[in-house]
């Protein structure tokens, strides 16, 4: 296992590579301009200057080159220095986004907690609630309690999260008035009512984007289920007199857990990208709306990096996904 | 062997039902048998003959739904198993009957080691702690004939072969010394010497623990081999019924002279072809009124289609006892019999 795992890190480098190249490359034929959002009483010679300065007028390569030293050796560098107070990066330049001329890790940083929380939160919430659901439904095939999962997994699939999201606000925000309807991204939590607070805010984009994270766990859970239900062993374990409770949560289940802990992995990269209509609908300022708002404005820098980060994520999950299939099933052994 | 004072099962009018959406299929029809105290009684029959069937039906193994079981008694000791709770009969599962099924590759848990898998039962009715049902499970190993078995007890069932699988599968169904053992075509998913190993091992067990055997099968040669008495069904009946002996001498139900005739010969002339029963068993859509084998049968004639025939000794024993068939022409001759 070790060996495998080390082999496919090994092997994620020149992945990586080659996908952070085809990302600048594909980034930078966009058209638009990093100047379109500066009004136009300024003048020309003035454009290039800026321009000029923010190193836009540089030929791709060169600006891929230096964006390679700048993510692999001036970011982790600062970070470094930020915790021990050393001086690796030595004063060089890091990331910048052409938008807000701030290191685009900064405004990650800033961005990324409200993203995670809600985001993270409503794919906790999804997984929490598919499971039951999941195995119930399988235990009790055709009964009317699968049905309703049937009903509930099929709206969760085919309604978008900007309808879904809409009714939500209109019932809970408008009608009831139990939640805000914009989430405030500068609540701090200090207490115990800011923390209420800060649950009631959050409910509402949990709710919509836990009802679609649900839906497609719970199918996945269920169909899984129904596939190992029927296997010899399970009679076997009847056989022996084990309780109804052993056979399905125990000897079934955990068999039925290896695809759907698979899906479950290489699910979590999608939190990190965030929800781009839901954090729009509900005004969280996540990663999602600073992608968006930085596609809009040709921040290529900020895409770029936003962009390789997710293809790390999704690298790096994939890897994960693999080592779990390994520990739980002992029939795959990767040496 | 057997002790014709107290059956340690008794089965009675069991009738086994599936409803599907096409209609009911009657699975077991009226199925009645006894199994002395540590007697082997083999049970054969074509796929799709009910053997299997009426044998889960016994322990609740069936799925319910389709299954349902409309009648019968099945008497363990002083139990009717058809009778008692759902919870009571899974104190009756793994503990006083044990199950060997037909696929060793595909009946043990897949993600589970066998140490796991042996000391479950012993945990649960036996109420042994985990050091105990651990040391058990060795020794179960080893009556098994697995050799290292305590190294083993760490493995998952794909470290094992088929056999090895088909000994640990014999293992759990041993673990509380159950009464009586019920073994689904045990060897039938068994290479040959792999099948007369397991065969081996099976008769010494029997010998060693004293239990009680149902052994399920499609091949006679394992019954010639093993069985005290063989009970024949057909179309959810039991159509023949006798001791192992009698069965092969004086074979009396069409049905079961037309299966000793597909054994092929390994003596004298080579045969052009060989014999087979033309026609396949009946899905019964009902309770039989008719012969369920009469389809297929060289000697049927009115009184098989409007009468099912009802089995009587032709030995002067009482029924179930000696040698009893189901077939309006019995008894006949020997002579006729291999005819």
């Amino acid at each position: 296992m070790l060996t495998f795992t080390l082999r496919r890190l090994l092997l994620a480098i020149p992945t990586l590579f080659v996908i952070s190249l085809v990302i600048f490359l594909l980034v930078d034929l966009a058209p638009g301009s990093p100047m379109s959002e500066i009004p136009l009483t300024v003048p020309p010679e003035v454009r290039k200057k800026m321009i000029e300065a923010l190193g836009a007028d540089q030929p791709v390569m060169v600006r891929y080159v230096l964006w390679l030293r700048q993510f692999f050796w001036v970011e982790p560098a600062t970070l470094f220095d930020g915790w021990f107070g050393t001086n690796l990066a030595g004063g060089e330049q890091r990331i910048l986004s052409w938008q807000s001329r701030a290191p685009v890790f900064t405004i990650i940083g800033q961005r990324i907690p409200q993203t995670l929380t809600v985001i993270g939160t409503a794919y906790l919430v999804g997984v929490l609630i598919a499971l039951p659901i999941g195995i119930y439904s399988a235990y009790r095939q055709y009964s009317l309690f699968d049905q309703l999962g049937t009903l509930f997994a099929m709206i969760g699939f085919s309604v978008p999260t900007f309808f879904s999201g809409t009714l939500i606000i209109i019932i809970f925000a408008v009608t009831l008035g139990w939640f805000p309807t914009k989430y405030d991204t500068n609540l701090a939590v200090t207490d115990w009512p800011s923390f209420l607070q800060q649950l009631r805010q959050m409910a509402m984009p949990v709710m919509t984007l836990g009802l679609a994270n649900a839906a497609v766990i719970s199918r996945y859970m269920r169909s899984s289920m129904l596939d190992n239900m029927t296997m010899d062993y399970v009679r076997t374990a009847r056989a022996k007199g084990m309780s109804e409770r052993v056979v399905v949560l125990k000897h079934v289940l955990r068999n039925s857990m290896i695809p759907v802990v698979t899906v479950i992995a290489l699910g979590i990269p999608s939190i990190f990208g965030g929800a781009i209509i839901t954090e729009n609908l509900f005004g969280v300022n996540g990663i999602g709306a600073a992608l968006i708002g930085a596609i809009h404005a040709s921040d290529l820098p900020m895409v770029q990096t936003l962009a390789f980060i997710f293809a790390v994520l999704i690298v790096t999950f994939n890897l994960i996904a693999d080592v779990l299939y390994g520990l739980l099933d002992p029939r795959i052994r990767y040496d | 062997m057997p002790d014709r004072a107290a059956p340690v099962l008794d089965v009675r009018g069991l009738k086994t039902v599936f409803r599907t959406r096409g209609g009911e299929i009657h699975a077991v029809n009226d199925v009645s048998f006894h199994l002395e105290r540590g007697e082997l009684l083999g049970v054969v029959g074509e796929s799709g003959s009910g053997k299997s069937v009426t044998m889960m039906s016994l322990i609740g193994l069936l799925p319910s739904p389709p299954a349902e079981i409309r009648a019968g008694t099945v008497m363990l000791g002083e139990q009717d198993l058809l009778k008692i709770s759902a919870d009571q009969l899974r104190a009756v599962r793994g503990a006083r009957v044990g199950f060997i099924f037909q696929d060793p590759m595909t009946s043990l848990n897949p993600v589970f080691n066998v140490g796991f898998q042996i000391a479950e039962p012993l945990r649960r009715h036996m109420g042994m702690t985990k050091a105990q049902a651990a040391k058990r499970a060795v020794e179960l190993l080893e009556l098994v004939g697995i050799p290292d078995a305590a190294k083993r007890l760490g493995d998952y069932p794909h470290q094992f072969s088929g056999g090895m699988r088909q000994r640990v599968m014999i293992a759990i169904a041993l673990a509380c010394d159950p009464d009586v053992l019920i073994a689904d075509e045990p060897t039938t998913a068994l290479d040959v010497t792999i099948q007369a190993q397991i065969l081996e091992l099976v008769k010494e067990l029997r010998v060693k623990l004293g239990m009680a055997i149902i052994w399920i099968t499609h091949d006679l040669g394992v019954i010639a081999a093993i069985a005290d008495r063989v009970m024949v069904m057909y179309g959810g009946q039991i159509v023949e019924q006798a001791p192992v002996k009698d069965l092969f001498a004086n074979p009396q139900h069409p049905y079961t002279r037309a299966l000793l005739k597909t054994i092929p010969s390994l003596t004298g002339a080579r045969e052009a072809r060989l014999q087979v029963i033309e026609g396949q068993p009946p899905i019964m859509t009902a309770a039989p009124t008719a012969c369920a084998f009469r389809a297929r049968c060289g000697h049927a004639f009115d009184r098989c289609e409007v009468d099912n025939p009802k089995r009587h000794a032709i030995d002067g024993v009482a029924l179930g006892q000696g040698h009893d068939v189901a077939c309006h022409w019995a008894p006949v001759t020997a002579e006729a019999a291999h005819a």
